[in-house]
């Protein structure tokens, strides 16, 4: 997520202030994504001394202003059209499970469990929050099913390497051959394991 | 309070070398107000707990109490009364009764167990208007949309005095969004008292339940813990 440049998005509304920039920032992600202070400012730094933002010159920290300039509107025409994530991330979930897989004394089924049932509480928490909000905030639903589908992704991998390893198990039950048809498997869409 | 109690069921079908043990000692509570879900892959025994819960099948060992009545103990017409009155199924392809429109499909349990027939339209149509299909009353299955029938679907398994609903994959093949709306239906129709079980392969839809319930082989193998509330996914965590 680029906070880059949500925070140039937020910009071509008008000048705003860096507090009122945070603010409105997790008012628009439904708060699912919460900033810090900090990241807000330092943000606004680097856009300022990459000529994207310009700020008025008076005030201090959450009192100082800024508006987006033409370098700005074209970076961020330029930004919403590029392609997201073209390298796939190193999936630590999927690193844990090829290990589990050679690791003696160690049953894959079990790891494999352990992170389904933390993705569907992670899941169960989402649910909740979309289920809670007014029908009409669309972008509570909109943050919340990015992050579900996101989830459900993961499961349904787990899902998938659970039944690849019990096949391979009944098939033939040496580890060395279902470590090898587990590593020829294409990466997964990653994301951070820690969900819980 | 409990509605639904399995204790220690077991399914075995078939003997000798192709006995098959859907079902292997499953002990599970299902209290009113609660929405349960039961994920596992096919094969999982997920089906089979739901037709032993739903008293449409029996099991080979165990115990399965609906309302405080152990089925097992109750007469075959005792047993259907209780499934009339107490129990509403939603099946995947809906089963609505083609002949029938939606309001006669929702008043259709209602009077075989003897409602009058007038008493049974009006609750019909009040079942049919909590879930904002009553404009659809007079209306035949074919007529209505996927989300439409499966609405009218839930309105029959919700309607009179159900304690427990039972539901098989119910949003079956309706998109993403119209899915949701009724898995939205099925957890407001729990959280008003009634207690719900819902089987289903796919995360998000178990992800509406309170208490996901994962099953593999015909066992239990793990649950979710009660999740904390959406608050916790607010406080801010590792960068992604």
């Amino acid at each position: 997520m680029s906070v880059r440049h949500a925070l140039l998005a937020l910009l071509t509304e008008g000048p705003k202030y860096g507090l009122q920039l945070r603010q409105e920032f997790e008012a628009r992600t439904g708060e699912v994504w919460p900033l810090n202070v900090g990241q807000v400012y330092t943000t606004l730094q680097r856009l300022e001394r990459d000529g994207l933002v310009e700020s008025d010159g008076e005030g201090e920290g959450p009192q100082k202003g800024y508006h987006i300039t033409a370098a700005g509107r074209h970076e961020l025409n330029d930004w919403l059209r590029t392609p997201s994530d073209t390298a796939p991330p190193r999936d630590e979930l999927v690193i844990k499970v090829l290990v589990a897989v050679r690791l003696p004394g160690v049953d894959v089924h079990d790891v494999v469990q352990v992170h389904r049932r933390r993705l569907v509480e992670a899941m169960q928490r989402y649910t909740r929050l979309k289920a809670d909000a007014a029908d009409d905030d669309l972008t509570l639903g909109l943050v919340a099913d990015a992050e579900l589908f996101r989830l459900e992704g993961t499961v349904r991998w787990l899902d998938a390497a659970d039944a690849r390893l019990r096949r391979l198990a009944g098939a033939a039950p040496a580890t060395t051959e279902a470590t090898t048809e587990v590593t020829t498997e294409p990466a997964v869409q990653g994301h951070d394991v820690e969900v819980g | 309070m409990e509605v639904l109690e399995l204790r220690q069921v077991s399914k075995v079908y078939g003997s000798g070398a192709t006995e098959v043990h859907a079902l292997d000692g499953i002990d599970l509570a299902v209290t009113a107000g609660e929405l349960v879900a039961i994920m596992g892959p096919s094969g999982s025994g997920k089906s089979t707990l739901l037709t032993i819960a739903g008293t449409l099948e029996d099991p080979t060992a165990g115990d399965v109490l609906v309302a405080g009545a152990d089925v097992s103990t109750l007469s075959r017409n005792d047993r259907a009364r209780l499934r009339r009155r107490a129990i509403g199924y939603v099946f995947q392809d809906f089963n609505l009764l083609a002949g029938l429109t939606a309001a006669e499909n929702v008043a259709l349990p209602l009077e075989l167990d003897g409602t009058g027939v007038r008493t049974a339209r009006a609750i019909a149509l009040e079942a049919l208007d909590e879930l904002d299909v009553a404009e659809h009353a007079d209306r035949y299955p074919d007529d209505l949309s996927g989300g439409e029938r499966q609405r009218v679907a839930i309105a029959r398994a919700v309607v009179g005095e159900r304690r427990l609903l039972l539901a098989d994959e119910p949003t079956g093949a309706l998109d993403s969004v119209n899915g949701e709306g009724v898995m939205r239906l099925l957890r407001a129709a729990c959280h008003r008292g009634v207690a719900g079980v819902v089987v289903t392969h796919d995360a998000q839809l178990a992800s509406w339940a309170d208490r996901v319930v994962f099953l593999r082989d015909g066992r239990i193998v793990d649950q979710t813990t009660a999740p904390p509330g959406p608050e916790s996914l607010l406080a801010p965590g590792p960068s992604r």
